[in-house]
């Protein structure tokens, strides 16, 4: 893949107060391309997505989406910090998934999807509506569309969650832990959503997870963070069965005994509705 | 005097009473919004004069405050009459603490809400009152409650601007009559009446808040 990063990290330094999350951190993504980011909590990776959707600033270096400096602009010449306008720009081009859904409890279904569209893209009301609709379909939530998110349960708000992002259309879309909130059976159906879209869309994912299966059948590229570095990156099937880092070979045994655990005959009563 | 002609004055009274209350109630809850919006807003002197007009209202004494807008202004220039005056120190009073009420109850909203709403591109505005306020408001009812009554309890000051409420109403006629156990017992109920009616109201309103918050889901 030769063409033009769709977005693009140089020299980033991120902190939190004394705390340095990503240091000299480079990383790049192309257009169209499924990127699943792993490793250990605090190393990194959903900070690089919070970044992205300017959620967290950038202590120095810089970030561009589709070359186009974010968290800085050119202003007579100099580069100074971006303003809200131009951040309100930058971000009509990402859209993001949470790890715990995040979807507006006083809104239904429907009107979480309808919302953004068209108070902040302005598309006429019907159109939004067909928009929604069509999504619902694709993430099989069309019967609830009238509901409250108090009435889904987990996998069911966090396929509404992604809905909602697509509404926007995007041309980056972030996972942050999709999944990792949700009970183990909730986890398939968010899952399966994914993998669709990876299929029929073009739009570039950046995913932080730790469902290896779906790392294998979706992702271009893995990368292996560790202290807030990429310490190794490849297909699928070079971070799993060949890792060159004992790290990272560290980190996948913890994911795999772990789900040895969760997929052990410990199935709980569905707290879900 | 008999127990009728007494009650009929002390209803006249217990009239401007819950009028005063009301009143003042209403427009102190727009100021509550005004300013507990306006402490947190990205301009520094909105956030300075909001915290200004909190501290000051809620560091002095409301009999003070009451005094100095029907005795003071008007050396100033400014008369109002006793109603007005009343309405308007007891509605600043409470309105700082309310103030502080609606802050609290924005800032306790989930961070991933306000992240959610960035994330789809809302401007700061609309996050506040479609995402932020209509969740807020229901933690605001509970302590907005207990602002409501004592707003209620704290307008029997306004008796000493001359202002003919139910508490000037019982002086009047307990110097008149010097029945003084009938005319308070009465007085008392009424207020207790008032404060039963406000606290049901209030109850009544965080119900339809909480289903519309979609706290509960709707059935």
């Amino acid at each position: 893949m030769k063409q033009k990063p769709i977005a693009r990290f140089e020299k980033v330094l991120k902190k939190f107060g004394d705390n340095v999350v990503l240091n000299e951190f480079d990383f790049e993504v192309y257009p169209g391309e499924k990127v699943v980011l792993m490793g250990p909590s605090g190393s990194g990776k959903t900070t690089v997505l919070r970044i992205l959707m300017t959620l967290e600033d950038i202590q120095d270096g810089v970030v561009y989406i589709e070359e186009e400096l974010l968290w800085h602009e050119q202003k007579h010449g100099k580069r100074v910090a971006a303003s809200n306008a131009h951040l309100r720009k930058m971000r009509k081009k990402v859209g993001m998934v949470f790890q715990l859904f995040n979807l507006f409890p006083n809104m239904s279904v429907l009107r979480n999807i309808t919302e953004a569209p068209i108070h902040v893209l302005k598309i006429p009301r019907k159109e939004a509506i067909k928009r929604a609709e069509d999504l619902l379909e694709m993430v099989g939530m069309t019967a609830q569309k009238n509901m409250h998110p108090a009435q889904l349960s987990g996998g069911q708000q966090q396929r509404v969650a992604i809905a909602r992002a697509l509404a926007m259309r995007p041309k980056i879309i972030l996972f942050d832990e999709p999944t990792s909130a949700l009970d183990p059976e909730m986890v398939g159906s968010v899952l399966d959503v994914m993998r669709k879209l990876a299929d029929e869309h073009d739009l570039t994912m950046l995913v932080v997870t730790h469902e290896m299966g779906f790392a294998q059948d979706v992702a271009d590229r893995v990368c292996m963070f560790d202290h807030g570095r990429i310490i190794e990156a490849g297909t699928p099937q070079e971070i799993f069965t060949t890792p060159k880092e004992e790290r990272t070979r560290q980190f996948l045994n913890s994911v795999i005994n772990r789900e040895d655990t969760v997929t052990a005959p410990t199935v709980q009563p569905d707290r879900d509705k | 005097m008999t127990y009728t002609q007494m009650i009929l004055v002390l209803l006249n009274g217990f009239k401007v009473t819950v009028w005063v209350t009301l009143i003042s109630t209403v427009m102190g809850g727009i100021f509550s919004f005004a300013f507990g919006i306006g402490k947190m807003s990205r301009f520094w002197p909105v956030r300075i004069i909001s915290d200004g007009y909190i501290e000051i209202f809620r560091g002095t004494s409301l009999l003070v405050q009451l005094f100095w807008l029907f005795y003071a202004l008007p050396l100033l220039g400014v008369s109002l009459s006793p109603m007005s005056a009343g309405i308007w120190a007891l509605s600043l009073n409470i309105g700082a603490y309310g103030a502080e009420v609606v802050r609290g109850a924005i800032l306790a909203v989930d961070t991933g809400q306000y992240e959610a709403a960035k994330a789809l591109n809302f401007t700061p505005s609309r996050t506040l009152w479609k995402v932020l306020i209509p969740q807020a408001v229901v933690e605001m009812m509970p302590p907005f409650g207990n602002l409501v009554v004592q707003n209620m309890k704290d307008s029997a000051l306004v008796s000493l601007i001359t202002l003919s409420d139910l508490t000037f109403k019982a002086q009047t006629i307990r110097n008149e009559t010097l029945q003084t156990v009938p005319i308070y017992v009465i007085t008392l109920l009424l207020y207790f009446l008032l404060a039963l009616v406000l606290t049901g109201i209030m109850k009544w309103l965080e119900r339809i808040l909480t289903t519309a918050s979609g706290r509960e889901g709707v059935r």
